[in-house]
């Protein structure tokens, strides 16, 4: 499997964040072990900065463990501005006084000794240090200098490489600790890739052909990959005038025998939900991405929320039935897009994939995927249409209809989103509207026949059973983990599509004292003096989950704009067993 | 099941539908509403230039004229309000081998629908656009359009409508990429047959305004125009459309324009008292946006295979 990665992007908000701000601050967190690593983790060991300013916002969401190292760019302290130079001294003065070992490297100084461009060079020369700190090879830092920069001339790779090297040798020299991690060969291929690019490789291999879009944050990543590439496999994308008509032409697209996707982020996404009702309407296939962020409103563009579970579940006026999906690991990113291009077509449903700013941005290595052929859409089916068939023959069972699709000789008729009866006509007849509500419905039972039970992370019985959906997997198994070490009884169970929820859950859920969600989006606090049982707001899936189960599902869950941290699950977790541990459910 | 490529060309040679396979069920407009008359000219026109039903795909949004395609027997896409343009924009992307048609309202294209009708026309994709301006909204009992004239009662604006009227012709004449506008009147069937005819046969963006009675609401909106013949002008040219010599004893208000003159088919599309009945500007030499985008090569299996491995090869680690 090789060593375990994952990273987190730090992105500032704004497009040009005032230079040295808490807000402006931007850069990478990296998680790295022998051993697989599912998330980004809780506090980092080792913090490099360029300036001071940016290590405050760390410090205020708890990041930096306790005693770490900090490698500072020193320039500032002799900073021509007194108002900067003494800022810098305060700050550093401060981070010594709280316990962390800072340590002032002049990075600019040492890069303008074998390089013209020492501000733009930094990072490399921080590069050198860190694979010196590390034990890594230096020859793979090279390679892979050549591999990024091979386009460009070669004066570009070796003023790189010669920053690396001078970065590992300023820390052969002057750094007196190593940490030592150990490297595990990979045995097998792997890909290494954002969850957006994933996602944009999903559509690829999907076999899909157009995506619509119109951009947003945190959502637009995906489509600029894909406008780069779909092109290679024939595909288009869209930029449309707004998300409405961006999702109205992929509907127009999946209406003519080619399954679309529409990829967007929050408000986007508020804006499709009549065009999502008429393809659920029409029952036309369609793939709709949205890559969660921070809301209401505009909420938080770059940051992570799981805010749109019930909008993806309920959204659309009326009886609007819809499969929604989760992707949990970037793998899944890649994935559950051909999975949700099958089950659009198969079932003539809109599918929902719901990922987040977290999965978005963040990087862990998966196997190669194994290309299928399966993975592809069927040629549009341009048969005639056997003599007597319907534009909505539903099957009584189990609700699916053969879809027509223009072009067929025989199989003209007018979809319409008004309530129609199997001939397509419109219907204004009390049993005719029911009939096609029915049916529309019906398909959701037939999809959830074929689904499998989740997986129990963790014993199959116990005391507490934590469920979760989407990116915060890693985070939940990591905190499951470390308290089943500590000998509490506590599993957790994961789901992938959240409508229809899969056979088996209840039965789960019985097995454990209690239950509860681990989930990014807001419930109300208990401890409110004007919350109590009847007003209580739950998370997204406590609510679903006590609605279709009637099982009291408790939750947990904070909307702070990061990835949920194993550790802030385990204290929550831990808190909970605290109180009503080995209580049973009557 | 896809045809082969020889089959699909016997199936392009010559085939030939009568009048009623392209009719389907009784129209429910209004009696005298000039939708009928649309529904006319567009049946007929299938039929003269042999439009294969099952290739051919007609697109609304809401509306009475929005029902449209629901009384042809063709493939049709009865959408939402306001949003029939970028359906059919996605419909024509997918398959360019469909004919693709949008019956649009003034509510439906100028109000609800504004911002996609501006995109459309600097898309330019080939597809034909008939906008049923009967400049009130008929399907949800008469409130004010866009298109309303000043001063027009309603049963939002009791008190008559507070603001001009938008001009359908001059804001598509002003977008960029535009690439064919005309105007008919329902009541003048030949030439309206003429209209829809060159603009079907217009590759691009084929945009024809269409002033439609709604004697439901309406009745005499159009009077002045009905009893006074001379307030029709004709457009005749002959890179556009010359009308015959009955409709010209009937209409003696003629001019040549040009429909190349983007210049003048603006100046005569601004004249709020003539009707202009004709086809105001074309230009054949506009790319398509679906020729601009969509590449040639077959999209086989091997196809999609190879590009997708040659992506995956930039992100791979191979083990050392
Ligand atoms: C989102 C939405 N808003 C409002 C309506 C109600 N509505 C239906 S048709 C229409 C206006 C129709 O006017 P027009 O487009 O001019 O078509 P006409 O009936 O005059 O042919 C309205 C407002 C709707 N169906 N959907
Ligand atoms: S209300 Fe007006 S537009 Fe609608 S069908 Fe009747 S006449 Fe035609
Ligand atoms: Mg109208």
């Amino acid at each position: 499997m090789g060593n375990g990665v994952w990273t987190v992007e730090i992105i500032p908000a704004e497009i040009r964040p005032p230079a040295r701000s808490v807000a402006g601050a931007s850069g990478n967190r990296i998680r790295i072990g022998a051993r697989r690593v599912d998330n980004g983790g809780d506090e980092a060991d080792l913090v490099v900065g360029f300036n001071e300013q940016v290590l405050l916002g760390r410090l205020r969401s708890n990041e930096l463990k306790p005693g770490c190292t900090i490698l500072l760019e020193g320039l500032w302290r002799r900073h021509p501005d007194p108002k900067i130079a003494e800022a810098y001294r305060e700050t550093v003065v401060r981070l010594a006084a709280a316990g962390y070992r800072v340590i002032e490297i002049p990075m600019e100084r040492e890069c303008r000794a074998v390089a013209a461009e020492a501000r733009r060079g930094k990072n490399m020369f921080v590069l050198g240090m860190l694979c010196n700190l590390y034990s890594l090879e230096l020859a793979l830092a090279r390679d892979q200098i050549a591999f990024i920069f091979g386009k460009k001339d070669a004066a570009v790779v070796a003023q790189n490489v010669r920053l690396l090297e001078a970065g590992h040798a300023w820390a052969e020299a002057h750094l007196d600790f190593k940490y030592r991690i150990p490297a595990v060969r990979a045995t097998a291929p792997q890909v290494v890739v954002n969850g957006n690019t994933a996602l944009a490789l999903g559509i690829l291999a999907s076999g899909m052909e157009i995506c619509a879009m119109y951009p947003i944050t945190p959502a637009t990543s995906a489509s600029h990959y894909l406008s780069d590439v779909f092109a290679k496999v024939g595909g288009v994308v869209h930029q449309a005038e707004d998300e409405i008509a961006a999702c109205a032409f992929a509907i127009g697209a999946s209406y003519a025998g080619k399954c679309a996707v529409t990829i967007t982020s929050g408000p986007g996404y508020s804006l499709k939900q009549e065009a999502i009702g008429l393809a659920v309407m029409g029952e036309i296939p369609l793939v709709v991405v949205n890559v969660q962020r921070g809301g209401p409103s505009t909420g938080q563009p770059t940051k992570v929320e799981q805010g749109d579970l019930l909008t993806a579940v309920f959204g659309s006026h009326g009886d609007a039935p819809k499969v929604v999906m989760a992707p949990c690991t970037i793998e899944d990113c890649f994935y559950s897009v051909i999975t949700a291009r099958k089950i659009a077509e198969t079932f003539n449903m809109v599918v929902v994939v719901l990922s987040d700013a977290s999965l978005a941005t963040s990087q862990q290595p998966f196997p190669r995927p194994q290309f299928s052929e399966a993975w592809l859409a069927p040629p549009v089916d341009q048969s005639a249409v056997p003599e007597g068939m319907k534009p909505y023959d539903w099957d009584l069972a189990s609700g699916l209809a053969r879809r027509f699709v223009p072009g067929q000789p025989r199989g003209m008729h007018t979809l319409t989103g008004l309530a129609h009866d199997r001939e397509g006509r419109v219907a204004y007849d009390p049993d005719l509207n029911e009939e096609g509500i029915h049916y529309r419905s019906l398909k959701l039972a037939a999809l959830q026949r074929t689904l499998k039970p989740p997986p129990v992370f963790g014993d199959p019985e116990g005391d507490l059973l934590v469920v979760g959906w989407g990116s915060t997997k890693g985070a939940i198994e990591e905190a499951v983990g470390a308290l089943r070490a500590e000998g509490h009884r506590v599993s957790s169970m994961h789901l992938r599509f959240l409508q229809p929820l899969p056979g088996g859950i209840k039965e789960i859920m019985q097995r454990f004292g209690r239950v509860m969600t681990v989930e990014g989006n807001w419930s109300d606090r208990a401890e409110d003096a004007l919350v109590d049982e009847s007003n209580r707001r739950y998370a997204a899936l406590a609510l679903l989950l006590r609605a279709r189960y009637l099982v009291d599902v408790d939750c947990w869950s904070e909307v702070r704009g990061q990835p949920i941290k194993p550790g802030a699950v385990r204290r929550a977790l831990a808190a909970r067993l605290a109180g009503r541990a080995g209580e049973r459910r009557k | 099941m896809t045809l082969s490529a020889t089959e699909c060309l016997l199936q392009l040679a010559e085939e030939r539908h009568a009048l009623e396979e392209y009719q389907s069920g009784v129209p429910r407009w209004c009696t005298g509403c000039g939708d009928h008359a649309i529904l006319a000219a567009v049946q007929r026109l299938c039929r003269d230039e042999g439009l294969r039903p099952e290739k051919t795909v007609f697109v609304s949004g809401i509306g009475c004229s929005s029902r449209f395609p629901h009384y042809m027997r063709t493939y049709g896409f009865h959408g939402i309000h306001g949003r029939a343009l970028p359906i059919a924009e996605g419909v024509r992307m997918a398959r360019p081998d469909l004919t693709v048609f949008v019956n649009t309202g003034d509510g439906d294209c100028c109000s609800i629908g504004a911002a996609h009708w501006i995109h459309a026309v600097r898309y330019n994709m080939d597809i034909t656009v008939f906008l049923h301006d009967n400049q009130i909204y008929g399907l949800t009992k008469m409130q004010a359009s866009p298109t309303s004239p000043r001063g027009l009662k309603s049963n939002t604006t009791p008190r008559g409508a507070y603001l001009e009227a938008l001009q359908p012709l001059t804001v598509t004449l002003g977008v960029q990429n535009v690439s064919f506008v005309a105007q008919a009147a329902d009541w003048i069937p030949e030439s309206l047959y003429e209209i829809v005819k060159a603009a079907y046969r217009h590759r691009g963006f084929s945009f024809v305004r269409i002033v439609q009675r709604c004697p439901e609401w309406l009745p005499k909106q159009w009077d002045p125009w009905l009893h006074d013949p001379k307030r029709i002008l004709l457009l005749a040219h002959a890179q556009g459309l010359r009308p015959g010599p009955e409709l010209a004893r009937a209409y003696p208000n003629q001019i040549e324009h040009d429909p190349s003159n983007l210049d003048r088919a603006r100046e005569i599309a601004s004249d709020a008292d003539l009707i202009p009945v004709g086809i105001l500007y074309c230009n054949p030499d506009v790319p398509c946006y679906e020729d601009l985008q969509l590449g040639t090569r077959l999209r086989t299996v091997d196809y999609v295979r190879a590009g997708l491995e040659a992506e995956l090869d930039k992100f791979t680690v191979w083990p050392q």
